[in-house]
Formats: structure tokens, sequence, C-alpha cells
């Protein structure tokens, strides 16, 4: 009949399609989304695929997820930005070794009327601790997220405990960075975000960048190769390249050199061998 | 505020254009969704067929849950499916997550009782029109079903209408077990979710106007067929 | 395509003897029939020849339509016996076939719906068109079966029983409401399989229909057979004073 013929050709093509994918070397990053959302990583591997052959598939999730997919092995490399954690993920075994990448920074928009009058401040405690005076609306990641891990720390510094107001003017959106920042934007609330997927995004509407320059609100980036011990299906020596091609001279550079709007997103602080 | 003549403006571009990356999630879209679809219809059509035929004790509790099922949602399909392809999962050998196969399967199981249960209403009516003549004809069970799902061919195309445009629909299942890898599984609905996280209204809502007229598109074309099929009564 | 006998296709292949004596005669005793409580058939005796043309008569609620799916073997007796030569209805549906008072025609063309019965009961497609031919029905072979007329359809019924290869036909009031010339042909393809061996009864209101095809006459009241009769016999002097009020017109249930 002519269905069982579909069905035998849907299947040799899912069939081949697969080992297509097999045949060429491949390797899964689980990053972060704000390297994703921010353009870089378009920018990147074109130049790390053209020098190795190695193609690049970027799962990009918030960074608690990344971490938890990587530990079900369902990843060959690790780029997130939650310095506690990946420390923790190597120390489990489930990382190679965690090198220093890239940094950027925090920053907290709000929109032009400024409620909380924030505007200008650079001792982000200080900020936060208005906002919160001021009963003002504050968008947070609630997810899990490197972001969110940070705001909470941030938070607990400043000695105020936002989650008692969650709901009132601490709105917990459980979403990824963009969706967060679509949400407080549309709603008026103060959103901490980093640099680069602020500058990259497209939807500011009236809303700019209130606080920055504290050192607190630093933002450092990791690469970690997955342990192949601990997971066998890992591409170590495809992880590896990729990683050491990153924190190499040729990979700071091209992490430097990419820029949206004439602003540099990332600034490129590996340890240099 | 970015508005709709932008969107529709881009859309259009975008599309005459040629824009080769467009093409690609489309075509990757029309692939998983289509394949859930059939794969869909392969469980789904027989079960319901056979459910409408049958008539057995906890019957009324399997038609329960197989309409429950229809309202499954797609993103408990796609941590479902994960946990069982993801490499520490039981299925991990495989090594599917993260391929259009993976998308696959997921829709399959969002969209598979949809078709199923849809498909018995269907079957069940029209077998209380043949089923005495049947019976004077002494078919087996295997020629009913099959006689049933050939001549409800044209409803059961609508059934599978509905299923395939929940499946191309939907993102939550097919984010999570494809990771809306770019050039490998991202589709329309990762790719909409993905420009409206960078705050590119305009381009989402393009891309979601693409695949509105797609989905007007196809339907179309199995309306048109219907119609024909009414024609010679054959619905 | 010429080459087919269509006079040995239609003929139930020369069925031997045996054959017949193992489903006929046929023998009820005591049949009991209740409709969601009310009773129909009430204690019904009956017994048919091997052969021949039987007409089942009554008045409109006697039950002749339930009778004649007791018998197929479609509807489950409350109570009693039926048998076929020694075996229960059941067994035997395979071996009958019967035209319903509205036809159920598959949703694909006319020819599909005789192959579609010819595959089922694994005969040769070839059959087909000379039953089709026999029916007048060859030229809309490709017509949708759904949009045929009343008649049309009817016939095409015929056709889909007699492929099956019956021994006994069932007509459950098949030409009620048909136009005159599908009576006829319908009449004519009856009388012929009768005249081939098949055994037919059928179930009708029409007494000029039962005086032209039928042997003997069934005539169901209150339940039971209140007469059974040669045909001649039934219409020239009916015994039972129901069949009698019937035939007169005054009998309504």
């Amino acid at each position: 009949m002519k269905l069982s013929h579909t069905f035998g050709a849907s299947l040799a093509a899912l069939t081949i399609a697969t080992s297509a994918l097999a045949s060429e070397q491949s390797i899964i990053v689980q990053s972060t989304t704000s390297t994703a959302n921010s353009g870089l990583y378009d920018y990147l591997l074109p130049l790390f695929q053209d020098k190795t052959g190695i193609q690049v598939n970027v799962v990009a999730v918030g960074t608690g997820q990344a971490i938890r997919n990587a530990q079900n092995c369902d990843g060959d490399v690790l780029l997130v930005h939650a310095k506690p954690a990946e420390e923790k993920f190597v120390e489990a075994g489930f990382g190679v070794t965690r090198t220093d990448l890239m940094y950027n920074d925090f920053v907290v928009v709000g929109p032009t009327g400024d409620p909380a009058q924030v505007a200008g401040l650079t001792d982000v405690q200080e900020a936060l601790g208005k906002i919160a005076q001021a009963g003002a609306l504050f968008a947070s990641r609630g997810d899990d997220s490197g972001t969110h891990k940070k705001e909470v720390a941030l938070w607990a510094e400043t000695g105020v405990d936002p989650t008692a107001a969650s709901g009132d003017w601490y709105r917990e959106t459980g979403s990824g960075m963009g969706a967060t920042l679509n949400a407080g934007i549309g709603m008026g609330a103060y959103v901490m975000t980093d640099r680069a997927t602020w500058i990259s995004f497209a939807n500011k509407q009236d809303y700019e960048i209130k606080v920055q320059g504290d050192e607190d609100l630093f933002n450092q980036y990791g690469v970690i190769p997955v342990d192949p011990g601990k997971c066998p299906s890992v591409q170590i020596e495809a992880a590896q390249t990729f990683a050491d091609w990153l924190t190499s001279q040729e990979g700071q550079s091209a992490i430097a050199a990419y820029k949206v709007d004439d602003q540099q997103l990332f600034f490129p602080n590996a340890p240099k061998n | 505020m970015q508005g709709i003549g932008e969107a529709v403006s881009l859309a259009i571009q975008l599309v005459i254009t040629g824009n080769a990356d467009l093409f690609e999630i489309v075509a990757l879209s029309l692939r998983v969704s289509l394949s859930a679809t059939f794969f869909a219809c392969l469980i789904g059509l027989p079960l319901g067929a056979l459910v409408a035929i049958s008539r057995f004790p906890g019957r009324g509790a399997v038609l329960v849950l197989m309409n429950a099922l229809m309202g499954l949602p797609p993103v408990v399909v796609g941590l479902l499916v994960y946990l069982h392809l993801s490499r520490s999962g039981p299925l991990g050998f495989l090594g599917l997550l993260y391929t259009p196969s993976a998308m696959i399967i997921a829709q399959t199981i969002l969209i598979a009782p949809i078709v199923a249960a849809l498909s018995r209403q269907v079957l069940e009516d029209l077998h209380g029109e043949y089923a005495e003549q049947f019976r004077s004809l002494c078919l087996t069970r295997g020629q009913t079903v099959s006689a049933l799902l050939w001549d409800a061919r044209y409803s059961l195309l609508t059934v599978s209408l509905a299923g395939f445009g929940r499946a191309v629909a939907e993102v939550g299942a097919v984010i999570i077990v494809g990771g809306n890898i770019d050039h490998l599984t991202r589709v329309m609905t990762t790719a909409i979710a993905l420009e409206t996280s960078k705050g590119d209204l305009a381009l989402a809502l393009a891309l979601g106007l693409v695949l509105l007229v797609i989905a007007l598109g196809v339907n179309a074309a199995v309306q048109s067929l219907r119609m024909s099929a009414r024609r010679h009564a054959y619905v | 395509m010429s080459s087919i006998d269509t006079a040995a296709l239609l003929r139930p292949q020369a069925l031997p003897e045996a054959r017949y004596a193992n489903l006929l005669p046929l023998r009820v005793r005591g049949l009991e029939l209740s409709c969601g409580g009310t009773p129909i058939l009430t204690g019904l005796n009956l017994d048919l020849s091997p052969h021949g043309c039987t007409a089942i008569m009554g008045p409109n609620g006697a039950g002749k339509s339930l009778l004649l799916k007791v018998l197929h073997g479609l509807l489950t007796p409350t109570a009693g016996e039926v048998c076929w030569g020694s075996q229960p209805p059941a067994a035997v549906t395979a071996r009958q076939a019967l035209v319903f008072q509205k036809p159920v025609l598959l949703r694909r063309s006319v020819a599909a719906n005789i192959d579609f019965v010819l595959k089922a009961r694994g005969k040769p497609r070839q059959a087909r068109d000379a039953l089709l031919d026999r029916v007048g029905l060859l030229h809309k072979a490709r017509a949708p079966a759904r949009r045929l007329s009343g008649g049309e359809a009817q016939r095409l019924a015929l056709a889909r029983a007699l492929a099956t290869d019956p021994e006994v036909l069932f007509l459950d009031e098949a030409t009620a409401s048909l136009d005159p010339s599908s009576v006829q042909v319908i009449e004519t393809i009856v009388q012929d399989a009768c005249a081939r061996g098949i055994r037919v009864i059928c179930v009708t209101h029409d007494s000029g229909q039962a005086r032209r095809i039928a042997d003997d006459v069934v005539f169901l009241h209150g339940g039971r057979v209140a007469e059974h009769s040669p045909a001649d016999r039934f219409f020239s002097a009916p015994q039972s004073p129901a069949a009698r009020a019937y035939l007169d017109g005054r009998l309504v249930l």
C-alpha cells in the first residue's frame, strides 16, 4: 500500500538525517542565554568552525538549567556565569576544569519616570534599598539562572528580603532574561540585567540604564568541558579544543572584537599561559 | 512601540527576498510536525478505531483517559521525553536528544491522543451506521477497522489536521527536547520565542505571520479536498 | 473480459446437495423475543423446506424484520430454538445474505462496493462486472455509490448480497418505496436466484409482490405464525381470521 511506502521513506529519511549528523564532529554547548541572545555565538562560532571543522550546537537556557542538563550528560561544554555553582559542578566531578573566560557587568534598568529615584547611583545596595523602600516595581528572573543568583545575593547584602513582597512590588517572572525584560518594561518595573543582553535588546522603549559601575555588579563567565569520566558520551577532544580556543589569544581577541552599536559587550579575561 | 504594520512588511520582505534562514526554519517545522502527525496517525487511528468498535469493561474509563490526554501540556510532554532521552536517562544511549528525531517523538506523544480521541468519535458514529450490515457480511475485526478507516478518510484528514495544527503551533515540548539549536533544531515556534526574548517583537511577529500563512495553506488544501469529496458523497 | 462465463459466475458454484442438507430445512421452536421489555415474538414455531421463496407478511409491528434478523443470526432471541439443519443462526451467518430496507452503502464507488465484499470473501474480482451488469449498474460502475437513486442503491445492495454467494438470501422490505422498474429488476433477479437454488426469504407488505415471487407465505400475528400456506391458497382462501382481515385491509395493529 501507498501508506507503508511513505512510512518506509520517512523512516529512511529519519535514519539518514541522524547518521549524517553523527558523521561530522559536533559538540553541544550548554550555555547561558546572554551569550546567545546578544549574538556573540553567531560571531564566534563560524570562526571556530572554519578553523577546526567542529560543529558547535548551542542550547541556550538559564545557567541553572544549563548546569542541570550538563549534569545529565546532555552537553559537552558548559558556558555559564555563576562561579560558585560552577566550582561545585567541577568539585562533584562533572567538569574537567573551570577557566575564567570573560566578563561583563550587570546593570539595573528602569523607566524614565524613575519612581524610586535611583538614577545615577553607583552603589547597587543603596539603589536596591531605595527601590524596596519606595515599593517600586522590580521584575526578577526568579529562575535560578546566573543573573537570578547574583540578584538574590545582592538583595541579601542589602539586608532586604524581597520575596516577602513577592507578587506585590517584587515580581518573579520565572523566565529568561529577554522575557523578563519584556515583562518588566510592560509593567514599568526595574530590572537587573547583564549589559550584553541589554545593549542588544531591541524592545527598550523608554527604558535606560539607571544603576551601573558598582564592583559588586561584576559578571564573570567561565567555560568548563564536561568530564568524560562521569559522562562517557562526551566528545572530550572536541570539547577541550573549543574551550582551549576560546581562552587562546585568538579566541580572546575575537570576543573583544564583537560589538553591537559600537559597544563592546564582553571583556576577555582568561588567564594567559 | 513596534506595530503590526512593521511586522507585516518585515514578513513580506523575508519571504520575497527568499531569506535562507527562514526557509530552513520553515522546512524543519514542516518536516518535524508532518512526521509527528504521520506517526501519531499510525498509532492513533487504529487505536481510535479499535476502541470505537469494541465493548469491554472499563471502556468508559479509557474514553475519559483518551479525552483527558488531549489536553496534555506540551511542556510536560517535553520534560518526560527529555528525561527519557537524556544521556542519563533510560534511552540516552540512542543519542537522540537535541535532534529533530527527539522533536518528532515529543510531538507524536503530544498529538497521538488527539488523533485517537477524535478519530474514535468519528469512527464510532460511522460504525453505528455500518455495524448491522458488517455483521451480516460476517466481517472480521480487521476488515471492519480498515473499512471504517477508509470510509471515514476525509473526516480523519480533518482529525489529523487538528493534530498537525497543535504540533506545528506548540513550543513547550520542542524547545526542551530540541534545544532551539540554530541550523539544527530551530523551528518556527522556538525562533519566535527566541526573537521575543531578544525583544525583537517585529521579527517574532513576522515569523508568526509566516506560520499563520502556512497553517492557512494547509487548511485550505484539506478543505478543498473535503469539498470535492462531498460532491461524491464520500463525507 | 468477454471470455468470462457470466452465468457461471452468478451461479452459486453448482452447490453440492450436501451443503444444502447442512443449512436446511429450518426449524424454529418456541421462539421468544422481547424488545426493551415489550414481548414481540411469543412462542413462535416455524418450519421451512429446503427450496423455494418464502414471503413473510403481517401487520406493522408483528416482528417480521426482527424474525429475519434472528434467523440471520444478528439478534439473539430471548428464548426458544432456531436450527439451520443442525446449526444455530450465528454459525451460518456467513452463508447467508440480507438486503436491508435501507441499503447501507460504503462511501466508495459502485464498483468498489462490490470489490469490497469479493475481497472480504476471498473471491475473484472478475465477478464484479457480471454482477453489476445483472442489476443494470455496469454503466455506473465508477459513480459514487451514495449518489445513486433509491432504486439503484437497492439494486447495488442486492448485487453485493449475491456477491457473497449466499445459500440463503433474506430481503427485508427491499422494494418498499422504490420505482416500478427497480422493483421489477429486483424481483426478476430474486426469482432467478431462487430458480438457481438459493433459498429466498423475504419480508414484504406488497401482496402483489408476494403473489409474483413467493411459493409460500408465513403470516405473523400476535407474536406467532398465524398461518403458513402455499402462496396461491393464502391469497385465494386464507385460513386464519387475522390473514383474512389483513388481506381485506381491515387489520391494523
